[in-house]
């Protein structure tokens, strides 16, 4: 009986149903949006390296060398000459060493000069080497040639055959003068879900000889990329490297400095957590006022099923339960704006970074945050239901007679 | 054995705060030393407004306790039952039909018969439309109250009343808020549904031509001796 008189009371009330439910729900999709985002990026950006397990680079920052050669985001801290790089690529604990060119971009998207070690001797993930279309190739060095990834490829629409004039520096000015050298498109990298699908890819000399750049850095490098031989040989080399005081850094191992990122952002990680919340808490709060609210215009109801002999408990229970049902529906229709936000923001992180997340992947939030809110609709259902617990059925039902 | 005695039935109500010199009042509302009837049988009592009879009635339903006294009901201490106990005991045994039909605007003529049902013995949907179709409306099963004339909201409420197979059905000014061909009408469903269950009917009224249908009626004027007692004072 109690759960037909749930369902009549919400259909009976069903604007004022729609909108709490509605406010619940886009509070539910903010926390579990805030929450995945979180919880994921955390876990994707650490665990991506690209396929290596270093990066050395001039003294700096190790974050900031981390950023710039693997997730292309900052600017280089400085460059390394080509015995720095020769001197590592020889270390015995060093298994492959890939050069690393930066400096230009085209149109605001990265170009990067490299080896074609890159493509055919670097795993990006276990199991996973670059891949070009049919038909397409990497491409050679001592040539105008580029392969990019591809959601660069995507964004600018390019294809084989599409040819581009690199801008110096690595952020777009629309009034600089471009280099003049005219590069073709010979390949588009096969999706990564990494950095690199925003990298358009040419080879390391181009970047150093490109006419308009310093000839006295023509063999400099902007980092050296490495795959160890062992885990631990990063630990010799970091000790060797960064501790003997002189122009090299070694940043080791990737995914720590990464999760050091999210360390210094913690605080804006708590700020969001913390508004989620309080928005959730509004959301519940709302259903409390609405409930409440309406508890004048539903006492008569209340008195008139107390006399038909619902016990005090039977309309308490009725008030929670609808309360709860809200809480219910909010959360189930927050699944949705959460799908919609998260995509959103997941599309914009790919967008800025490469890194690619996958929101709708099982999270533990997805249980217990509809159940969090919930419980925060009971609760504040129960303020409404004293109120229906003490209807009193004599004084509602007023004598006439 | 009758199906309802009531003996030396008390209550008082606290007056209200703020009336100087007598907020320390209490006003005796009812006072029934004795009061009968028996299965089946059907009753008005006729009274005016504010003799106290809406209380009387609240009292027998058992949603207000009384200050002291007994109420058997079939040969069940009412006055000795919990709140949730009295609640089962209307719930189970009793109707009530009210003035202003107190209908669920929410539900559906047939949903707001089943209420009547909801809280007792469960809900039997084909009693339940059974009941209209005896009340002329099993034709309005699915209209709301506001889409039901007041004539056709009274016999929603009268078959609600029924809807639990009561022993007892207690009406309270039932046709005050009809016409007067309505009220006759009502009048009449409410006298041959409850002979028909077998239900015993009191019913409440001041309305003259109410009462006159009556072959037993009573003074409620005459049973209320609290209508004969002043306000107790007690000192401060």
């Amino acid at each position: 009986m109690i759960f037909n008189l749930i369902y009549r009371s919400l259909r009976q009330h069903l604007l004022a149903t729609l909108v709490t439910a509605g406010s619940i729900a886009l509070a539910s999709g903010l926390l579990l949006t805030v929450w995945v985002v979180k919880t994921q990026s955390q876990a994707v950006f650490a665990a991506t390296n690209s396929g290596f397990d270093a990066v050395l680079g001039a003294r700096g920052s190790k974050l900031q060398l981390v950023l710039n050669a693997i997730f292309h985001l900052e600017a280089s801290p400085g460059n390394l000459t080509a015995a720095d790089f020769e001197m590592i690529r020889h270390q015995r604990e060093v298994k492959t060493a890939i050069p690393l060119a930066l400096g230009d971009n085209y149109q605001g998207w990265r170009i990067a000069g490299t080896t074609e070690a890159l493509f055919t001797d670097v795993e990006y993930m276990p199991g996973h080497r670059y891949q070009v279309g049919r038909g397409e190739r990497f491409f050679q060095i001592g040539k105008l040639e580029a392969v990019v990834g591809s959601y660069a490829a995507k964004k600018l629409g390019w294809r084989v055959g599409t040819t581009f004039h690199p801008s110096h520096g690595l952020i777009f000015n629309p009034q600089a003068e471009h280099h003049e050298e005219t590069y073709t498109v010979v390949g588009v990298l096969a999706p990564t879900n990494t950095p690199v699908d925003r990298v358009i890819w040419i080879p390391l000399e181009g970047v150093q000889t490109m006419k308009g750049h310093n000839p006295l850095a023509a063999t400099e490098l902007s980092a050296v990329l490495l795959q160890l031989r062992a885990p631990e040989a990063g630990m010799m080399l970091n000790l060797r490297l960064n501790s003997s005081g002189g122009r090299l850094t070694f940043a080791y191992p990737i995914g720590t400095i990464v999760a050091e990122l999210f360390n210094k952002i913690a605080w804006f990680d708590q700020v969001l957590t913390l508004v989620a919340w309080l928005v959730a808490v509004v959301a519940s709060g709302s259903v409390l006022v609405s409930i409440y609210n309406s508890m004048s215009a539903r006492a008569r109801d209340i008195a008139i099923l107390r006399a038909l002999g619902a016990r005090r408990r039977t309309v308490f229970g009725a008030v929670v339960g609808e309360a709860a049902v809200i809480g219910l529906l909010g959360a189930t229709a927050g699944f949705a704006v959460f799908a919609g936000l998260a995509g959103s923001v997941a599309a914009l992180i790919q967008a800025q970074t490469g890194v690619v997340l996958e929101p709708l992947q099982w999270n533990p939030v997805f249980c217990w945050g509809p159940a969090v809110f919930v419980g925060l609709c009971i609760l504040g259902g129960c303020v409404p239901a004293f109120k229906a617990y003490r209807v009193s059925v004599a004084e509602t039902i007023a004598p006439v007679s | 054995m009758p199906l309802l005695e009531v003996k030396n039935l008390i209550k008082t109500y606290a007056a209200p705060g703020g009336q100087r010199p007598d907020a320390s009042a209490v006003h005796r509302v009812v006072e029934v030393a004795a009061f009968t009837l028996e299965a089946g049988e059907q009753r008005a009592l006729r009274g005016e407004s504010g003799s106290g009879k809406t209380t009387f009635l609240h009292l027998l339903a058992g949603i207000l306790a009384p200050d002291s006294g007994s109420i058997l009901l079939a040969g069940k201490e009412i006055t000795k039952l919990s709140e949730a106990g009295r609640d089962r005991q209307r719930a189970e045994s009793m109707g009530y039909i009210f003035q202003t039909f107190n209908l669920l605007q929410g539900h559906t003529a047939l949903e707001n018969v089943e209420l009547g049902m909801a809280f007792g013995h469960g809900v039997d949907r084909a009693q339940a439309v059974a009941l209209l179709q005896r009340v002329g409306l099993g034709d309005k099963l699915g209209h709301y109250p506001r889409q039901l004339s007041t004539g056709q909201q009274q016999r929603v409420a009268v078959a609600r009343a029924l809807a639990n197979r009561p022993k007892l059905v207690l009406a309270d000014e039932p046709t005050g808020n009809l016409d007067r061909r309505n009220a006759r009408e009502a009048l009449q469903l409410i006298r041959e549904v409850c002979r028909e269950s077998g239900a015993a009917l009191l019913l409440v009224s001041h309305d003259e031509r109410v009462l006159a249908q009556f072959e037993q009626m009573q003074d409620f004027m005459m049973i209320n001796r609290a209508l004969a007692t002043p306000p107790t004072v007690f000192p401060r």
